[in-house]
């Protein structure tokens, strides 16, 4: 058995970098080391191609260099048209705990200033209109301060 | 028509179904009578099958017409038409079960016109798993069903269930991962993915590599079986979904698992290599997963708990390595399968009935609904082994098969199935006296050595508003519970069966003279 020393390091690394992110806390990560080890996986299977075994299309007569195995190959493409729907899948999973997360910051709690703003006091929006001024760097309109919702 | 070309049928049934479920998702009426029309016609092959593999031998399908190593092989035996079977019947009972609650609720809680053609997929997967006569379609056939149920998981999309789905999802990924490293490892010492012929190679190539090779598969299968240094996941995930797909998921998926294993441990190392550490696994999965269930309030989480001490059994009676191991593991994963998924419906209906399945806050349920009532107690006697049942029927078989070794470790393993079993007893009958038993009005400030040292579920929602409970519901989970006195009644039959599963099983020549009728095309 013949095996490209390229491919097994390429494999190596792929697998090695893909366990480290599997075990990160983020989806993201996960998602992105699942990647890496369903390619290596695929790696590992083109690699295991060949004469080693006998493989079932391998008669004995055809040289290795004049052949190509056609198993692994179709293994490797139904892998990675299931590694596809899988990540998919995971991406759609990682949006939904994303606005899940997002949508308790949504929940805005009673402030106070916002409560005076609207019953009309003059005073706190001049210190808003201030304070905006001072840490942001877009142009706040003086009249729809107080208008906003 | 050869009974052999009703073979792919199984799979394609369920499919087509699935598709025009889709198309009809405007239309609940026609699409949940699709998806019935689907399911009912898989029973009807299912049963075709099972009559024609008693009757005249198994069947082996070779799609497309290719030959054995080249191409893909349906195989049904005893052992897959059994279990095609028995899927299909709780399978449809889930059906009926969830249609009565879509009907009841009207389909508020889970987006339904996905959850129809979801379901039909699982069933796919999982019956496409059961009549695999290839590795790697037996890992497609995984795939499927574990891509259906990661939808089924995470219905609905509410915070706790992407959670838990999170956990089920990222397992089983690294399940699946390990399972394709091993078919690429199969493949690069022996050169073949089909099942017969790897059970014909693998002596030709050296005995550490065997070893290797076996681990691999055992640990990708032991992850989706939940055997129990792997079993963490599931008492996490399971009990979050919604009842139906929690009876299902409880019911088929573990067993598909099982099923693979009692394949790995028959046709391709039939040898007795690695029978102790087996042994030692279904020990520890047995006494471990029944001390959690003893500790927990909720009834869906303390069902899950009982599910993974349950494994154990059928992989005690699959390590033992005789045919009388085998054929009671079989019996035991039919009766297995009925039993739980009965009482993960049934627990579905007390929900609706109690409000909630924390045993701290149930209470007065007898006389609420003495029929439920019923259907809990009956197959929680059975799970617990009392005796007119199958459960001890099971336990009693496989007993007498871990006897016959002999061994040392297989007493010890027979002291420990009938602690467990009484301790699964113990803690059903727990729920069935607070839950039942107790009154409503006891419930607060209620005091009792039973309630020591009981935890809630994490995250433990509130008491929800108290349902009714709709016919279709009832009559789902009643048909369940006479499935499984049936198999008290017909167990003799049923025995019988298994008898001959175990007897095919452990001469794995009859699997590859089935599939490779001349003796082998390429030798």
């Amino acid at each position: 058995m013949t095996a490209s020393l390229t491919l097994i390091v390429v494999m190596a690394v792929l697998y090695a970098c893909g366990v480290y992110l599997m075990l990160e806390r983020s989806m993201t990560r996960v998602l992105v080391g699942f990647l890496l080890v369903g390619n290596a996986t695929n790696l590992l299977i083109i690699m295991m191609a060949g004469q080693p075994g006998v493989s079932p299309f391998y008669d004995g007569t055809t040289t290795a260099d004049e052949m190509s195995d056609p198993l692994p190959q179709a293994l490797v493409l139904t892998a990675i048209v299931i590694t596809f729907a899988v990540s998919a899948f995971l991406l759609a999973l990682i949006y939904r705990s994303w606005r899940l997360s997002q949508e308790g910051e949504d929940d805005l709690e009673d402030d106070v200033d916002d409560i005076a703003l609207r019953a009309g006091d003059k005073g706190v929006v001049a210190e808003l209109v201030d304070s905006t001024q001072v840490e942001s760097e877009f142009a706040v309109p003086d009249e729809d301060a107080g208008s906003r919702p | 028509m050869t009974p052999t070309s009703l073979v792919p049928l199984v799979v394609i049934l369920p499919l087509l179904g699935a598709a025009s479920a889709l198309i009809l998702s405007r239309r609940p009426g026609a699409q949940r009578l699709a998806t019935i029309a689907a399911l009912v016609a898989v029973l009807v092959v299912g049963c075709i099958l099972l009559y024609t593999v008693q009757t005249s031998g198994p069947l082996a399908m070779e799609v497309g017409g290719w030959a054995a190593p080249f191409g893909i092989v349906l195989v049904v035996d005893l052992l897959s038409a059994l279990m095609v079977v028995v899927s299909a019947v709780v399978l449809l009972a889930v059906l009926l079960f969830s249609v009565g609650q879509g009907l009841a609720d009207g389909d508020h809680e889970t987006p339904v016109s996905i959850f129809y053609p979801t379901y039909l997929i699982l069933t796919a997967g999982v019956l496409n798993a059961f009549i695999a006569g290839d590795l790697f379609n037996l890992y497609v056939g995984f795939e499927i069903l574990l891509v259906a149920s990661y939808v089924l998981i995470t219905l609905g999309g509410t915070e706790q269930r992407i959670r838990a789905g999170t956990t089920y999802i990222v397992v089983s990924l690294v399940s699946s991962m390990i399972f394709l490293v091993s078919i690429a490892l199969i493949y690069g010492a022996l050169g073949t993915v089909n099942i017969a012929d790897i059970s014909r190679r693998m002596s030709e190539i050296p005995a550490d590599v065997q070893v290797l090779l076996h681990v691999m598969l055992l640990i990708a299968f032991g992850i989706k079986a939940a055997v129990f240094p792997l079993s963490f996941w599931l008492p996490d995930s399971y009990p979050t979904a919604p009842a139906p797909v929690t009876a299902v998921f409880a019911g088929l998926l573990t067993k598909v698992g099982v099923y693979s294993i009692i394949r790995a441990e028959t046709v391709i190392f039939p040898g007795p290599e690695l029978n102790v550490p087996l042994m030692v696994v279904a020990l520890l999965t047995m006494v471990v997963g029944v001390l959690g269930a003893v500790a927990q309030a909720d009834i869906k989480r303390l069902l899950s708990f009982t599910l993974v001490s349950h494994i154990g059994y059928m992989i005690l009676g699959v390590s033992l390595g005789t045919a009388d191991g085998t054929s009671a593991a079989t019996y035991y994963i039919v009766h297995h399968i009925i039993v739980q998924t009965t009482l993960f419906l049934a627990a579905g209906l007390i929900e609706r009935v109690g409000g909630t399945t924390s045993i701290n806050k149930l209470g007065g349920l007898l006389a609420a609904s003495p029929i439920l009532a019923a259907m809990f107690l009956i197959p929680a006697l059975n799970l617990g082994g009392i005796p007119p049942f199958s459960g001890f029927l099971g336990k009693l078989a496989l007993f007498q098969a871990t006897a016959e070794q002999q061994s040392p470790l297989g007493y010890v393993l027979i002291g420990a199935g009938a602690l467990v079993s009484l301790l699964t007893l113990y803690a059903l009958v727990r729920v069935w006296s607070l839950a039942f038993w107790r009154s409503a009005d006891e419930v607060d400030g209620y005091e009792s050595e039973l309630l020591r040292n009981v935890t809630e579920a994490p995250n433990a929602t509130a008491v929800q508003q108290r349902r009714r409970m709709p016919r279709l519901m009832l009559a789902a989970t009643g048909g369940m519970v006479l499935v499984g006195i049936a198999l008290t009644v017909f167990a003799g039959p049923l025995f019988a069966l298994s008898d001959i599963v175990g007897e095919n099983l452990e001469s794995p020549a009859i699997y590859v003279d089935l599939v490779f009728p001349s003796g082998g095309a390429d030798d």
